[in-house]
């Protein structure tokens, strides 16, 4: 076989030059039609929960440069902007279920115009008060959702005959996903009551009908493209549908093309995060520390609506063994209604989660019985005898446990740890922590139907290449990924490939780009129809050089039969010539999987995507303030198709996912109104956070063992996870102030949360 | 003069009127249609909106990154403003931004345009940097996608000895930016005006004869006012331009402070007269605020979590006022009269700040305690002068930050402390304040955090090592 000529290759993102230069167009960026109107969402400035009472607009229809006021009336079709469940109204008609919820919208001729005029609306709500807590909903026992669990026949019994048992509780904090580029919409009227909508999102097929429905036309009536987003991380999955649709519902009332833009503060308050979650749990051990059973309920606050929480919570169960075998178990969540903007998708999609939970009860096990956390967990890692998970899905690609002993010797883990305990017995006030903490995550869609994909390639008569397919391009580099596998395909250069926009009217029904699989599928559907191209390119030239058209090669621009050879383009314009089409659609879908919720049993994973790091940080046990000094990472991303951009993944993973478990803390009042609204007071991490000492490695793989592009496996999410182990280090720093005693550290670990666990071990 | 100039692709910009609480951002993205430059937050606090803004200073071209988000169009009169478009010559691309390619550090994209100019100041302002420099010079720029490994990498290797067109057109630049006349600017009329009166004379002048008027330093927080809370500012008096108004002068006794001195401007020498201030002022804010915003504006706004007043008063500084004609000397804790109330008159200025020299017997210490390090508003900011006899405490001023309505001294405390050996120090508990809760730090944390922060002071005064996580 060949060697590879484009894919591995780590060549620069398709929009690089673009994006340096300040060229790369965002939505917001697109020159504006003449006559294009700005639409702005207005809501009640006080209340959470309750009926209102009156909506007074006139101000705001009487304010400078106002065109039209829209509110629920207004909508011709279905006022529904949800994914799953109709319970997502594009303006809220009759009661408001969290403070911010969309009542109406200003049309008007600038953005600021709208904006203002937003403010000036007199909205009466009659306030209940709200649920804002998972203890809130707790306590009102408010499930939105069903509870659901994975549970094992023998998991009381075991747990009540095992040698040791430990219990704990743990708060785990949401996520703001603070994409830099806002949600934005640009609507543009089209003949016949169509709709052109520009929109930043992973999904725009959903955005498409969604704007149909709203507008009472047909699903092909309306077009959804988008170029690129300025990141989404799972907040532009579901939720950019309803600024879609207030957008096409001003232009299609209008007549005239209609932008919403939201500012930042309000996109905060107006789009949902990750999901908050507290767990408590008890895990019971036999004598040599292996885990027996473990019991946990994992309760979400889901906000006021389903969105995707469904889907989300099913993942934190997949994923609350991370990479350790429970022989018994048994895994329950709740799903609970609270008076907040509704939780949605944030990279790793609930599976952070279920994950963190693991790992601190690794951590809290560990400090209790004062054994090392790297051999309590290497212990309770699957293993090929205990290799079921508690979904009944068999563990066969066992790499974890290698890349975990790898990582332990690169990054010096046990002399480190002896240093870390020389310092602390030394240095009152700063404490030292280290913690190496695996990653396993399931790649695919837990819902099956969801794992498919379309492509569109072209092949002109210049030999010149049109790629086009449903994923969409969020900084990922999935464009990029998808190209060099078209070119490797045709054995031309990447750069005859001209990547364009996702469009619904290229391809249709598509999937959001989500779940980590846009390259997986993408890629294979786009290779489908490229190779559908080739075949019948081969078959041209076959015919030319009198071979057999298996015997046709295509390598770097040539096309070769033989001793013969023409060039690729030559090779297009024959083809042209002789009738014959250079055009095909391609499609995949994933095979092997399936996944039963009613019994709880299946195969949801095509496989699983494997890493580890190892984290040391510095903890001022005064005042709480902590500082990463050194993160170690080694992630197996299988045969990667780009190994540039796969580390941009796993670097960016891992600060985000940091940002998470340290900085990222969202605070709402009693009242139910977020209070960390704004890049002021919600603090992602920034440069001089990411540790000097930042050793990103990928795992030497043999390939994926599934039956991926190229053998890749996909790194969109996984690599969040991996600074759980910063969170570990914590743990581990603050209990070298009582050896035996488990601080009780909540996530984020903010100065704040860490002086209470300081304070939690009663020390000083 | 009558019109705004200013220095934009090697032309001069004039503009005989524009509203006064124009954002340059605005300016840029909606009148230019240059829409390289974004907005991420429209708040000054994520660099999406960075741009360069060039100055002649000694007879040489001095660019600085700025916010264009919370910058008023007014108050780039007499600079050059470049912007991300602007770095690449037709095909070939800047060596900021090759860097930025080689190095893979854009994936979205969005947060690009601003790390690139950020970057491009820095090469301009340094000849060799270091990765410290680098983080210094992108902390206020949020970048979601990449982890910034990249990014910085990007900028230690573009900013050394950095050679760009720019250098070779400095010369012109200067002409032409000296061609724009230093007279006092104001465009408008008597109910909508922007003004910049050319010396602090005539700035005090203004001030007086307009006290309804809003005068703006950096507009750092001003700015804010206008994007998110939509306060229209319809009369403006700029105070950027007032020479002898941000002068910075060692005196015998005190380092004297011009209101209108940027942080960047005063930070060194409030380095040299107590590193810890210097340690402060580098997480305030961030380069593009510290650029902007101005020691004065800081006292002026009498905000009770700015993080320069409690370090000031702990140092015993001299508030000095002008109206008119006329100076008015306070301590400057006298000045932080309530929440939102300062001693200041109708037409007043915040016009000098006088601060006090160590004593070869005085220590001081300050901590700003804050989520994150970098660009973060202070939960508690805990500063104090100590004054020391051997191992006694023969003085002390003690001020913090985010504990009261006001930035306030611990009287209480510090009357304890007195004549107390550090030992006796050690179990002296902070008994001055009751601190609010809000999303940064509920009461109890600032009260702990605060006791806290003395506790490692002493501590730090009796030798102790390994004290601060940012060592
Ligand atoms: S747009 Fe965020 S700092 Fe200006
Ligand atoms: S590249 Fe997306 S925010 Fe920086």
């Amino acid at each position: 076989m060949k060697p590879l000529a484009h894919v591995g290759k780590a060549l620069a993102h398709d929009s690089a030059a673009l994006h340096v230069s300040g060229a790369a167009v965002y939505i917001d960026d697109i020159a504006e039609i003449e006559g294009t109107l700005h639409v702005a969402p207005g809501f009640a400035k006080e209340g959470a929960k309750g009926k209102i009472l009156s909506i007074n607009l006139a101000a705001a229809q009487a304010a400078e440069g106002v065109v039209a006021v829209l509110t629920a009336q207004d909508i011709p079709g279905k006022n529904d902007c949800s994914p799953v469940a109709g319970d997502d109204p594009i303006f809220a008609n009759g009661k408001i279920e969290f403070h911010g919820q969309v009542i109406f919208a200003v049309v008007a001729k600038t953005r600021d115009a709208a904006r203002r005029a937003a403010r000036l609306a007199v909205i009466e709500i009659e306030k209940q008060k709200p649920d804002v807590t998972v203890a809130d909903a707790l306590a009102s026992n408010g499930d939105l959702l069903p509870p659901y669990a994975f549970t094992s026949k023998g998991v009381v019994a075991a747990l009540k005959n095992s040698t040791h048992r430990h219990a704990g509780q743990l708060k785990i904090g949401g996520q703001e996903q603070f994409y830099l580029e806002g949600q934005v919409a640009y609507a543009i009227p089209q003949e016949k009551g169509g709709m052109f909508v520009h929109s930043s999102t992973q999904h725009p097929t959903e955005i498409q009908h969604c704007v149909a429905a709203m507008l009472g036309i047909d699903d092909a009536q309306v077009i959804c493209q988008c170029r690129r987003m300025g990141g989404a991380f799972g907040g532009k999955e579901s939720q950019a549908a309803q600024w879609a649709a207030i957008a096409a519902l001003a232009a299609h009332i209008t007549g005239h093309p209609v932008k919403c833009r939201l500012d930042r503060d309000d996109d905060m308050m107006l789009t949902g995060k990750r999901h908050d979650f507290e767990a408590t749990y008890e895990v019971g051990l036999d004598k040599s520390l292996r885990i027996a059973a473990v019991d946990v309920l994992l309760a979400a606050r889901c906000g006021y609506s389903a969105d995707l929480s469904a889907a989300i919570c099913d993942r934190t169960m997949f994923h609350a063994d991370n990479a350790y075998f429970y022989p018994q178990y048994k895994i329950a969540t709740r799903r609970l209604k609270t008076n907040t903007i509704s939780n949605t998708a944030f990279r790793g999609f609930g599976g952070p989660q279920g994950m963190v939970f693991a790992e601190a009860m690794m951590e809290s096990i560990a400090i209790q019985h004062g054994c090392d956390a790297l051999e309590l967990r290497k212990k309770n890692l699957y293993t090929k005898q205990r290799n079921t998970t508690p979904y009944g899905q068999k563990i066969d690609e066992h790499l974890v446990g290698k890349i975990m002993a790898t990582l332990e010797k690169t990054s010096s883990y046990q002399k480190r740890r002896k240093d870390n305990a020389k310092f602390n017995a030394k240095s009152s006030i700063l404490k030292k922590g280290l913690a190496l903490t695996p990653v396993k995550f399931g790649i695919s869609f837990t819902n099956t139907m969801m794992n498919q994909a379309g492509a569109l390639v072209h092949v002109y008569g210049d030999g010149s290449v049109h790629l086009n397919h449903g994923g969409t391009e969020m900084g990922q580099g999935l464009y990029q990924k998808v190209a060099q596998v078209v070119a490797e395909v045709f054995g031309i250069g990447v750069d005859k490939i001209t990547i364009t926009a996702t469009r619904t009217d290229k391809v249709p029904n598509t999937s959001p780009t989500a779940a980590s699989s846009g390259s997986d599928l993408n890629g294979m559907a786009a290779r489908n129809a490229a190779m559908a191209i080739k075949a019948r390119m081969a078959e041209v030239a076959g015919r030319q050089h009198g071979v057999h058209p298996s015997k046709v090669t295509f390598w770097d621009g040539q096309v070769s039969a033989k001793t013969k050879s023409s060039s690729f383009a030559a090779l297009a314009t024959a083809c042209k010539g002789a009738r014959v089409s250079l055009s095909a659609t391609g499609y995949y879908s994933t095979p092997a999987i399936h996944w039963d919720r009613a019994t709880g049993r299946g195969h949801p994973f095509f496989y699983f995507a494997y890493g580890a790091s190892c984290s040391e940080v510095l903890v001022d046990t005064l005042t709480g303030e902590m500082k990463v000094s050194r993160v170690d990472i080694l992630h197996d991303v299988g045969h990667s198709l780009n190994p540039a951009i796969d580390i941009g993944q796993i670097e960016g993973g891992f600060v985000q996912g940091m940002g998470w478990v340290t900085t990222e803390e969202l605070v709402f009042d009693a009242e139910g109104r977020l209070r960390t609204h704004a890049p002021s007071t919600y603090k992602i991490p920034c440069a001089s956070d990411v540790p000097e000492d930042f050793r990103v490695a990928l795992y030497e793989s043999k390939g994926n063992k599934a039956d991926t592009i190229y053998r890749s496996k996909a790194v969109g999410e996984p690599p969040l996870m991996l600074p759980i182990s910063v969170w570990c280090a914590v743990m581990n720093a603050i209990a070298s102030l009582k050896p035996g005693t488990v601080p009780k550290l909540d996530a984020p670990a903010t100065p704040e949360a860490i002086m209470r666990a300081v304070k939690s071990l009663g020390v000083k | 003069m009558m019109a705004l100039e200013f220095l934009r692709r090697g032309k001069i910009v004039r503009m005989e009127s524009f509203a006064p609480d124009t954002m340059l951002l605005d300016y840029l993205r909606l009148t230019e249609k240059s829409r390289g430059t974004k907005e991420g937050c429209n708040e000054g606090d994520c660099g999406a909106c960075t741009v360069v803004l060039g100055e002649v200073q000694n007879g040489a071209m001095n660019y600085q990154a700025v916010n264009a988000c919370i910058l008023l169009l007014g108050q780039i009169h007499g600079k050059e403003i470049i912007t991300v478009e602007d770095l690449a010559e037709g095909e070939k691309l800047h060596p900021v931004q090759q860097a930025m390619v080689d190095l893979h550090a854009s994936q979205c994209g969005f947060c690009t345009p601003g790390f690139v100019m950020s970057l491009f100041a820095l090469g301009h302002g340094k000849k060799s940097v270091t990765r410290a420099d680098v983080t210094t010079a992108i902390a206020g720029n949020l970048c979601r996608c990449t982890g910034y490994k990249p990014i910085i990498d990007a900028g230690v290797k573009a900013c050394q000895n950095l050679r760009d067109r720019f250098a070779g057109d400095a010369e012109q630049s200067i002409a032409l930016l000296n061609g724009i006349s230093s007279e006092t600017m104001l465009v408008g009329d008597e109910q909508n005006f922007f003004v910049a009166p050319s010396s602090a004379e005539s700035l005090a002048e203004r001030a007086a004869q307009h006290p309804q008027a809003r005068v703006v330093s950096g507009a750092t927080d001003v700015g804010l006012w206008i994007t998110k809370q939509f306060k229209a500012q319809k009369q403006i008096i700029f105070t950027g331009r007032a020479r002898g108004f941000a002068e910075i002068a060692w005196h015998e006794a005190a380092l004297h402070i011009g209101a209108g001195a940027t942080y960047t401007a005063a930070q060194d020498g409030l380095t040299k007269l107590a590193p810890d201030i210097g340690a402060v002022m580098h997480r305030l804010g961030c380069v593009q605020v510290r650029n902007s915003g101005t020691i004065g504006g800081n006292i002026a706004n009498g905000s009770p979590i700015g993080d320069m007043p409690p370090m000031l008063i702990a140092l015993g500084s001299i508030l000095v006022l002008r109206n008119g004609e006329t100076e008015r000397k306070m301590p400057l804790e006298s000045f932080f009269i309530d929440y939102g109330k300062q001693d200041r008159k109708s037409g007043e200025l915040v016009w000098r700040i006088e601060v006090p020299l160590l004593k070869q017997n005085q220590v001081f210490k300050a901590y700003k305690i804050t989520k994150r390090f970098d660009q973060d508003i202070s939960a508690v900011l805990g500063a104090f002068l100590f004054t020391m006899d051997k191992d006694r405490i023969a003085d002390v001023r003690i001020a913090y930050g985010g504990m009261a309505a006001t930035p306030k001294r611990a009287t209480k405390t510090e009357t304890i402390l007195r004549g107390k050996t550090l030992q006796e120090a050690m179990s002296i508990t902070l008994n001055d304040y009751a601190p609010i809760a809000d999303m940064r730090a509920s009461a109890e944390y600032r009260r702990e955090i605060a006791a806290a922060l003395l506790k490692k002071a002493v501590m730090e005064l009796q030798g102790a090592q390994n004290t601060r996580v940012l060592a």
